[in-house]
C-alpha cells in the first residue's frame, strides 16, 4: 500500500494557508489533485515544510494551484523550489492531440475526405496499372534482366505451398455441392443430375472462385505486408537508390506467379470438388465412383473447363495487382501495415466477385451457357 | 470520516514498513558475476559493476562487446545466464510480479531508435506510463504533466499533439526521453542517446541530459560511442571489454591504466579532438563565471 498525500486548511488572522502533507510524488499525489481541484475557497499560502519528498509532478500541482490561487508558497525545501521554478518554467497550454471537430462536422469532413481519397485513390491505381504495364512492356525487351529466381520462389509460395489447403477446401465443397444438390434434387427423381451440378459448378465457377478468394488470404496478404514493411524499413528506397526497381524486383514476380499459378490451382481446385462429389455419391447415392467420373466427361461441356481457366488468371492479376498496390502505399507507422493488408484482401475478394458476376453473363450472351 | 481516518493510518503504516524495507544505499544498481550468452557465444562471464546514486556512469565498449545486452539485463529483457543483478537493492531476477512493478517504476529507458509508439501522439506517449502505473490521476493532471514534460525535454510545445513520424530523429529522441522522464524515476538508462544526431544537436542533447540529471538528481546509466559526451557530462566511466567490466573511473583514471583498448580508446585522434573541445568549453564556462 502506499502513502498518499493530503492537506489540512488552517485560518490564522483572516489567512488561508493549505498545510501539505505526505511525500508530493506522483504515486501518491492522485487524490490531493483531485481535491485541489474541488477546493473553492481562496487561499493566501501553500505550506510545504510538513510535506515530504517532492517530484516534479509534485511541484507541477503546488505551482499551478498557486498561480491559479495568487497564492504564495512558503516553506519550501530548497529542492522543491527548484522543481517549482523548473516545472513553472516549462508550463505549456498546447494542445496534446490533433484538433479535432465538433462531431456533426466531423462526420461531414470524414466523408469528404473518404470520397476525396477514394476518387485519389483510383488515380493513383490506375497509375500502378500502366506502371506494372510499362515493367511487363521493358521485361518484354530486355527479358535477362528479369529476377527468374525470385519468380520460382513466388510459384512455390503462391502456387505449391497452396496446394494442401486448396486440395482440402475443394474437396469439402464437392461434398456439401454433391450431398446438397442430391437432397434438392431427389424431390423430382432427377438424383442423376448431381453429377451435372457438381461438374459444371466446380470446372465453371466454385473451383476458380474458391481458389482465388484462397490465394486472396494466403497470397494478397502476403504481398501487402511484405512490400509494406519492406517500404517502413526503407529497403524499398534502398533498392531504388541502388538502381533496382521495386517493380522488378518485387512485384512483377509476384504478378506473374499469381497469374500462372492461378489457372493450375483453380484446375486442381475444380478436380478436387469432382473427386469430392463423386466419393460422396458413391457413398449416399449409390452411384459408383468411376461412374461419376466417366459420367462427368458426358455432362460438362468441354467450355465449361475454358471459362474457368479464362477467369482464374484475371483473378490471379486482381489478387497481385491489390496485394502489392497496397503494400506500396504502406506509409509511417505499423498500423498502416495491416490497415493496407485487410484492404487488400478485402478489395481482392471484391473484385473477384463483381468480376465474376460479369463473367457469367458475358459467358452465357456468347454461348458459351 | 472515522473510517477514513483509520484507513489512512492503517494505510500510512504500511507505507512506514515499506520505507524500513526501502533501499536507501549509495549503489542503486549492483551487478554480481554477470554472464550472458547466447548459444556457445558468451557475451559476458563474471561481470561486476556498481552505479553510485546520482551519478552519470557512460558505458563504453567495442561492437558486440555487449553494451545494450547488459542493460537489457538490468532492467529485465534478458534473463542472464548466471549472476546477481540488484536494482535499488532488489534483485530483479525472478522477482515478484509486484515488486517487479514496483522496481520498474522507478526507471526510465530511452531506446536507442526511441522506440516511441508510432500510433500515439507524443503526449498520448508519455501519458502511457503515467496511466499504467497511477490510473488514479485524473485525465487533467495526465495532460498537464505530459505537456511540462514535453517543454522539460526541450522539445516546442507543438511537438506534444505531433506523431512520432512526424518528427525528426533528434525530435524522437527527446519524446523518447520525455516518455522515460513520465513517472519521475531516479534512475535513467539512456541507449545511445546521441547516435544520429549532428553535433549541434547531440551537444544539446548532452547539456539536456547533465540539466535534468541534475534538476531531478537523476542517476544516469548511459551507453555510448560518441567522445564529445564521455568528456562532457559522464561523471565516471565503465568500460566493456574481454566480457566483463575492465575498469570503471573518470577518464583521467582511466588514461592511467595501461589496458590496450583504453588506451586505443581514448588515446586516438577523436578523443584528443573531444578532449580539447571539453577543455576549452569548460574554461569559456569558468570566464563566464568569474564575470559574473
Amino acid at each position: 500500500m502506499r502513502e498518499w498525500a493530503d492537506f489540512t486548511v488552517q485560518e490564522r488572522g483572516g489567512r488561508t494557508t493549505i498545510l501539505m502533507q505526505g511525500p508530493l510524488l506522483v504515486s501518491s499525489i492522485g487524490v490531493l489533485d483531485r481535491k485541489l481541484r474541488d477546493h473553492g475557497e481562496p487561499v493566501q499560502f501553500i505550506d510545504l515544510s510538513e510535506a515530504g519528498d517532492i517530484d516534479t509532478v509534485g511541484a507541477w500541482i503546488v505551482s499551478r494551484f498557486a498561480d491559479e490561487q495568487g497564492a504564495e508558497v512558503i516553506g519550501a525545501s530548497d529542492e522543491a523550489e527548484r522543481l517549482i521554478e523548473t516545472v513553472r518554467a516549462n508550463a505549456s497550454s498546447a494542445a496534446i492531440g490533433p484538433e479535432r471537430l465538433p462531431p456533426f462536422q466531423r462526420v461531414a469532413a470524414d466523408m469528404g475526405e473518404k470520397v476525396i481519397n477514394a476518387g485519389h485513390g483510383i488515380v493513383r491505381f490506375i497509375g500502378f496499372l500502366g506502371e506494372t504495364l510499362i515493367g511487363m512492356g521493358r521485361i518484354m525487351l530486355h527479358p535477362r534482366r528479369f529476377p527468374y529466381k525470385a519468380l520460382v520462389r513466388q510459384f512455390e509460395l503462391v502456387g505449391v505451398t497452396a496446394l494442401p489447403i486448396i486440395a482440402v477446401m475443394s474437396f469439402l465443397i464437392g461434398i456439401v455441392i454433391a450431398q446438397q444438390g442430391a437432397a434438392q434434387l431427389r424431390q423430382f427423381g432427377a438424383e442423376i443430375y448431381t453429377i451435372n451440378l457438381t461438374g459444371r459448378l466446380a470446372l465453371r465457377e466454385l473451383g476458380v472462385l474458391m481458389t482465388a478468394i484462397m490465394v486472396a488470404g494466403r497470397s494478397g496478404s502476403a504481398f501487402a505486408a511484405q512490400i509494406g514493411t519492406m517500404k517502413l524499413t526503407e529497403e524499398v528506397d534502398a533498392m531504388r537508390t541502388i538502381g533496382v526497381s521495386p517493380m522488378d524486383a518485387l512485384i512483377l514476380p509476384r504478378i506473374f506467379a499469381a497469374v500462372l499459378m492461378m489457372p493450375l490451382l483453380g484446375f486442381f481446385s475444380a478436380v478436387m470438388a469432382v473427386i469430392g462429389g463423386a466419393f460422396i455419391a458413391d457413398l449416399t447415392l449409390g452411384i459408383p465412383f468411376l461412374t461419376f467420373l466417366s459420367r462427368i466427361q458426358e455432362v460438362v461441356p468441354i467450355y465449361d473447363l475454358w471459362v474457368g481457366m479464362i477467369k482464374a488468371p484475371v483473378f490471379g492479376l486482381i489478387v497481385a495487382l491489390a496485394g502489392c498496390y497496397q503494400g506500396m502505399q504502406v506509409k509511417g507507422n505499423s498500423e498502416q501495415v495491416g490497415l493496407r493488408t485487410t484492404m487488400a484482401v478485402v478489395q481482392a475478394i471484391f473484385m473477384v466477385i463483381v468480376l465474376d458476376a460479369f463473367f457469367a453473363v458475358f459467358f452465357s450472351e456468347v454461348g458459351w451457357g | 470520516m472515522q473510517d477514513e481516518e483509520i484507513l489512512r493510518e492503517e494505510i500510512a503504516e504500511e507505507a512506514r514498513d515499506d520505507v524500513v524495507e526501502e533501499f536507501d544505499g549509495d549503489y542503486p544498481i549492483e551487478i554480481e558475476g554477470l554472464r550472458n550468452e547466447f548459444g556457445n557465444q558468451v557475451v559476458h562471464e563474471d561481470l561486476s559493476l556498481r552505479v553510485q546514486r546520482g551519478e552519470i556512469l557512460g558505458v563504453v565498449g567495442g561492437s558486440g562487446s555487449g553494451k545494450s545486452v547488459l542493460m537489457r539485463s538490468i532492467i529485465g529483457l534478458q534473463i542472464p545466464a548466471a549472476g546477481e543483478v540488484r536494482v535499488f537493492g532488489k534483485n530483479t531476477i525472478g522477482a515478484e510480479p509486484d515488486e517487479e512493478a514496483a522496481v520498474r517504476s522507478r526507471w526510465g529507458v530511452l531506446f536507442q531508435g526511441g522506440a516511441l509508439f508510432s500510433t500515439l501522439t507524443v503526449a498520448e506517449n508519455i501519458e502511457v506510463p503515467l496511466k499504467q502505473f497511477y490510473p488514479e490521476l485524473s485525465a487533467e493532471l495526465r495532460h498537464e504533466i505530459a505537456r511540462y514534460k514535453v517543454r522539460m525535454s526541450g522539445l516546442p510545445e507543438d511537438a506534444a499533439a505531433k506523431y512520432p513520424s512526424q518528427l525528426s530523429g533528434g525530435m524522437r529522441k527527446r519524446a523518447g526521453l520525455a516518455r522515460a522522464l513520465a513517472l519521475d524515476p531516479e534512475l535513467l538508462f539512456l541507449d545511445e542517446p546521441t547516435a544520429g544526431l549532428d553535433p549541434i544537436g547531440a551537444a544539446n542533447f548532452d547539456n539536456l541530459t547533465r540539466d535534468l540529471a541534475d534538476t531531478l538528481g537523476l542517476t544516469v546509466f548511459l551507453i555510448t560511442h560518441d567522445l564529445d559526451t564521455l568528456y562532457a557530462i559522464c561523471d565516471r566511466v565503465a568500460v566493456l571489454a574481454d566480457k566483463k567490466v575492465v575498469a570503471v573511473g573518470t577518464i583521467p583514471e582511466l588514461l592511467e591504466l595501461d589496458h590496450p583498448w583504453i588506451q586505443e580508446y581514448f588515446g586516438g585522434p577523436r578523443s584528443r579532438a573531444a578532449q580539447v573541445t571539453s577543455t576549452r568549453a569548460k574554461a569559456m564556462d569558468n570566464a563566464a563565471d568569474g564575470k559574473a
